[in-house]
């Protein structure tokens, strides 16, 4: 394996020259796949999407095709896509990169995925912060629309398509797909509990209803125009395809890289793409997927057996990039974002830093996530201010404890994983606060 | 309880579960929680609440459930003893957003299950004020209760609480105190889903979530104390109600709201004789658990010191408005007996013509009083007096007469009611009516003048309270209030219902009924009722619509009649 990035989906942005108009992209070859889409009847797009594997992007990895087929088809309500642009995890900035750079990507993306599910109006619910990337999108669309490649028969296919952009409102929560729904409703962003509000029965509006995020849609012109079996063959099994990683903290290059799937461990990716850990020093701490996924640490060896049953016995650079394998290390992709802290960082603090962001960010509707998320904030706060006390360690991993699998939504696990696996895998850092 | 295999399958709406190991049949698609209440477990929810839509925020109803398995091609999963097998599932769930369904195994005693019920009490405890002590909801709080029954018992946070608003003005009637509100949502979803008026909701969030009342509204909705009955903490208390008296001190004594013809099921709540507040009581067929604050705080009436306690007879033959109106509250007063005494020989007098009199009931007495009332009034004109107000759209009719129905039935009222009082004061006017008994109605703002009255040979009354038409009365019998006496009345739906005596007035005052009976002995009949259940089987004897209804069977939530 070489630490050499496989540019799919970031191949043209990165261009000297390429900007986010309309003319870029079609120099590029754009809107190539939903010209071929639009010859293809929409359950063959399905089954190409099907073959793909292809995994969602935005932190569950779940299968996209399967998502596509759990939807309600026969209700006779309208079927909604939503691409989910709401990009909030701590360490993630891969949607933003496409949505600046290369808007038309996504709604190229969103208009195969409409057309394959028969979807007359989408939506693009974008985080609030990016006010920029809003405006990028809405001036795309106009350019799309004025083309043909959006709005009424579309290319003289006879298919109709509308997408909106609706700015976010400023949570975390938003991008849970049920608080997103609620949101777009115009309702606070309280997720709903599954059963019975499964998006893909009853989503916006209480109709069947589609949720991908912004670098998931970006495959499926990918898919349409190689075919979901040469598509399948990028990565590796189960985990197909390219993935944008964003990469920060201690790193000598920090910022995001393409990658395919399972080809690349994270060794390469980090010293390798990356350039090393910062100054030269040694990685400690690594959380691979986001703020909200355990942390592994970097002298802990990682054994066990695959689901083929072959032994595996990883140092942290020899875990593959992919969804099994940091899976398998206890830990979670989720939505892509590394973040490496070397030997240098303060975890406390870091740690501290964690829990304020999802105690500011908790929805508050469930009991334990709420009062769970700001009391381990204040806990930290104060074990980092230096008035920890005997015990504070394992008072403060007790509340963590008492939360995940109680709540409505995962959040209740995204504040309490950091604090739990923190504390598991760096308890002396902790003890060390407590007088 | 046993499971009954041989009727399992002949009713299809029901399902067999096993609840902390007993099994149970329970309506098909009902919650965990009250299939668990069928069981005689009780399940810990504050966000839950029957009448009103899921939330499923507070987290505390979570229980371990198993379910029976199946292949992927829906076939059952047998275990070698034949029975279905049953996968428990991994994640507590909670009851409230669980319906049953066949073969369910449900835990709630678990180690699992009180971990997850210790850890929410400890997480809406941590920020909670913990006032207990100057709280009106103690003694009925369900923070408290499920602390002792739920919770772990002692406190370990040691962080700074989260500070929030204190005495929030929401509406005319009701005050919130943010620190005590455990978040539920309930209060909010009653505003919007029964209520109907979208007002309340949360700002904030996370822990710093507070309710509010949105921007430029009010929960000033007449049905806004139903939030502070739902409210399972102290965050809403009501603004009558709030620092008058611990819940623990106060007596509970089923009534039914007198307001309207809806006849509301209420609780009076007192201590002494004094009531303290009304809350509505659960009954599916009237209105299951909510009420109108009108009729909620129409209480004050039964506390007036001013009440008639005594019997009052006017000097011979000079009805007291002629010598002055203001003649004192006690002017005239005498004991009950002295008063039935004298009154006895000139009503039997007067009503020796029957053309010369007339009788204005009351559609606020009880059935019980109304039957006698006629037997009074018989061969005599009779009406009673029609009141109403804005009706709307839930439970306030705009008949506001608790008994009109019963007034109709026992044949005291005019069909219309109040069809016949102008031709009443008519007969007055023209000297026509010499005597008018009237019960409980002051009959001077309806049409019958204290002019007319003064004109009367022999006014008698039976009323509660001093009113115009008692000042001009020659005669006044002291009557008692709906919540100290026993009796029926019908709603407008057709509901006969019960009151209880909740307090008492003392003195002379005595439920109309006792009145009514003495009155016909005076005139000579041979009317013996000792008590109110001889008196109503009586009256289900003669009244058809009534027939075979016996008061004690009445219950608690009524019981329906034909009145057609």
């Amino acid at each position: 394996m070489a630490a050499v990035e496989r540019k799919l989906i970031t191949a043209r942005m990165d261009q000297p020259g390429y900007s986010n108009r309309l003319e870029s992209y079609l120099a590029a070859g754009g809107y190539a796949g939903l010209k071929k889409a639009l010859a293809m009847k929409p359950e063959e797009i399905r089954a190409e999407v099907m073959n793909s594997g292809l995994r969602g992007r935005g932190g569950a990895g779940f299968d996209c095709g399967l998502k596509w087929s759990l939807v309600d088809r026969k209700s006779g309500k309208p079927v909604y896509l939503i691409c989910n642009a709401d990009e909030s995890e701590p360490g993630t900035f891969k949607d933003k990169q496409i949505i600046y750079k290369d808007p038309h990507a996504l709604i190229e993306g969103m208009v195969c995925a409409a057309y394959a599910n028969g979807v007359k109006t989408a939506y693009i619910y974008i985080r609030g912060e990016f006010a920029e990337g809003c405006k990028i999108l809405l001036a795309a669309i106009e350019e799309a629309r004025a083309k043909n490649f959006v709005g009424t028969n579309i290319l003289g296919s006879g298919y109709s398509l509308d997408i909106f952009v609706h700015r976010g409102a400023g949570a975390y929560i938003c991008g849970e797909e049920t608080g997103l729904i609620e949101s777009l409703e115009g309702k606070r962003a309280y997720p709903r509990f599954k059963p019975p509000y499964f998006p893909a029965v009853f989503g916006l509006w209480m109709c069947p209803t589609i949720v991908n995020n912004v670098e998931t849609l970006c495959n499926i012109p990918l898919i349409v125009a190689m075919g979901g079996a040469e598509f399948a063959k990028i990565g590796t099994p189960n985990n197909t395809g390219t993935r944008i990683m964003c990469v920060s903290g201690h790193v000598n290059k920090p910022g995001y890289y393409e990658v395919e799937l399972g080809r690349i461990t994270m060794g390469e990716l980090i010293t390798g793409l990356c350039g090393g850990v910062a100054g030269g020093r040694k990685a400690r701490a690594i959380i691979p997927g986001g703020s909200s996924a355990k942390v592994m640490r970097c002298d802990e060896r990682f054994k066990g057996r695959k689901r083929d049953g072959t032994e595996y016995d990883w140092g942290w650079q020899d875990v593959p990039v992919d969804f099994d394998s940091v899976a398998m290390i206890g830990s979670m992709a989720g939505s892509g974002g590394v973040i490496v802290l070397d030997e240098t960082a303060d975890l406390p603090k870091a740690l501290a830093n964690i829990a304020e962001f999802y105690a500011h960010e908790s929805c508050g509707q469930c009991t334990p996530c709420r009062e769970g998320s700001l009391w381990m904030a204040k806990a930290l706060r104060r074990m980092t201010n230096g008035r920890a006390t005997k015990g504070d360690t394992d008072y403060l991993k007790s509340i963590a404890d008492n939360i995940p699998g109680r709540t409505i939504c995962p959040f209740g696990e995204a504040c309490s994983w950091p604090v739990q696996s923190f504390i598991e895998k760096f308890r002396d850092d902790f003890a060390k606060l407590e007088k | 309880m046993a499971e009954t295999p041989t009727t399992a399958a002949s009713t299809p709406e029901m399902v067999n579960v096993t609840i902390n190991g007993t099994a149970i049949r329970v309506p098909k698609g009902i919650n965990v929680i009250e299939a668990a209440r069928h069981a005689g477990v009780f399940i810990p929810h504050y966000c839950y609440h029957p009448k009103l839509p899921i939330a499923g925020n507070c987290r505390m109803c979570m229980v371990e459930i198993g379910e029976a398995m199946f292949t992927p091609d829906r076939q059952p999963v047998m275990e070698p003893d034949g029975k279905q097998k049953i996968v428990m599932q991994p994640r507590l769930a909670i009851g409230c957003n669980t319906p049953v369904k066949e073969g369910m195994i449900v835990v709630t005693n678990s180690a699992a299950v009180t971990r997850a019920q210790n850890a929410v009490l400890e997480f809406l405890l941590i920020n909670h004020p913990l006032d207990c002590p100057i709280c009106d909801q103690a003694g009925e709080c369900k923070l408290q209760e499920y602390s002792v029954e739920f919770g772990a018992g002692a406190s370990r946070f040691r962080e700074e609480k989260v500070h929030k608003p204190k005495k929030v003005d929401l509406g005319p009637r009701v005050v919130l105190d943010d620190e005590r509100c455990v978040l539920c949502s309930r209060c909010i979803r009653f505003m919007r889903d029964v209520a109907k008026d979208d007002c309340l909701g949360f700002v904030e969030r996370g822990s710093h979530s507070t309710l509010t009342c949105w921007p430029g509204k009010k929960l000033d909705s007449n049905y806004s104390l139903n939030t502070v009955d739902i409210c399972p903490v102290g965050a809403l208390t009501d603004k009558d109600f709030r620092f008058k008296m611990r819940a623990w001190f106060l007596k509970e004594t089923k009534s039914i709201c007198t307001s309207c013809a809806t006849g509301c099921n209420t609780t009076i709540w007192s201590r002494g004789n004094i009531i303290y507040r009304q809350t509505p009581r659960d009954n599916d067929a009237v209105n299951e658990c909510w009420m109108c604050d009108a009729g909620r705080l129409n209480y004050k009436f039964i506390n007036d010191p001013g009440r008639l306690t005594k019997a009052i007879v006017a000097p011979a033959s000079v009805p007291a408005a002629g010598k002055g109106s203001d003649a004192g509250k006690d002017a005239g007063a005498t004991s009950y007996e002295d008063a039935l005494k004298q009154l006895g020989p000139k009503l039997k007098a007067a009503l020796a013509n029957r053309d010369s009199a007339a009788f204005i009931g009351s559609a606020r007495a009880t059935n019980e009083e109304l039957y006698l009332f006629a037997r009074l009034a018989k061969g005599s004109v009779s009406d009673c007096v029609p009141r109403s107000w804005a009706a709307d759209n839930f439970l306030v009719k705009a008949d506001r007469n608790p008994n009109s129905a019963g007034a109709k039935l026992l044949g005291v009222a005019a069909e219309p009611m109040g069809s016949k009082l102008a031709a009443i004061a008519e007969g007055i006017k023209g000297s026509r009516i010499k005597t008018l008994v009237v019960h409980q109605e002051d009959v001077t703002k309806h049409g019958i003048g204290a002019d007319l009255l003064a004109k009367l040979s022999l006014l008698v009354v039976m009323d509660f309270k001093q009113t115009a038409t008692t000042k001009a009365a020659h005669f006044v019998l002291p009557g008692v209030t709906f919540a100290e006496k026993r009796g029926t009345f019908i709603n407008a739906k057709g509901r006969l219902q019960r009151v209880w005596p909740a307090v008492s007035l003392g003195g002379e005052a005595r439920p109309e009924w006792e009145i009514f009976r003495d009155l016909l002995r005076e005139l000579g009949g041979v009317d013996n009722h000792s008590d109110i259940a001889a008196l109503f089987a009586d009256m289900a004897g003669n009244v058809p619509a009534l027939a075979g209804r016996v008061l004690s069977k009445v219950g608690d939530e009524g019981v329906q009649i034909s009145t057609g």
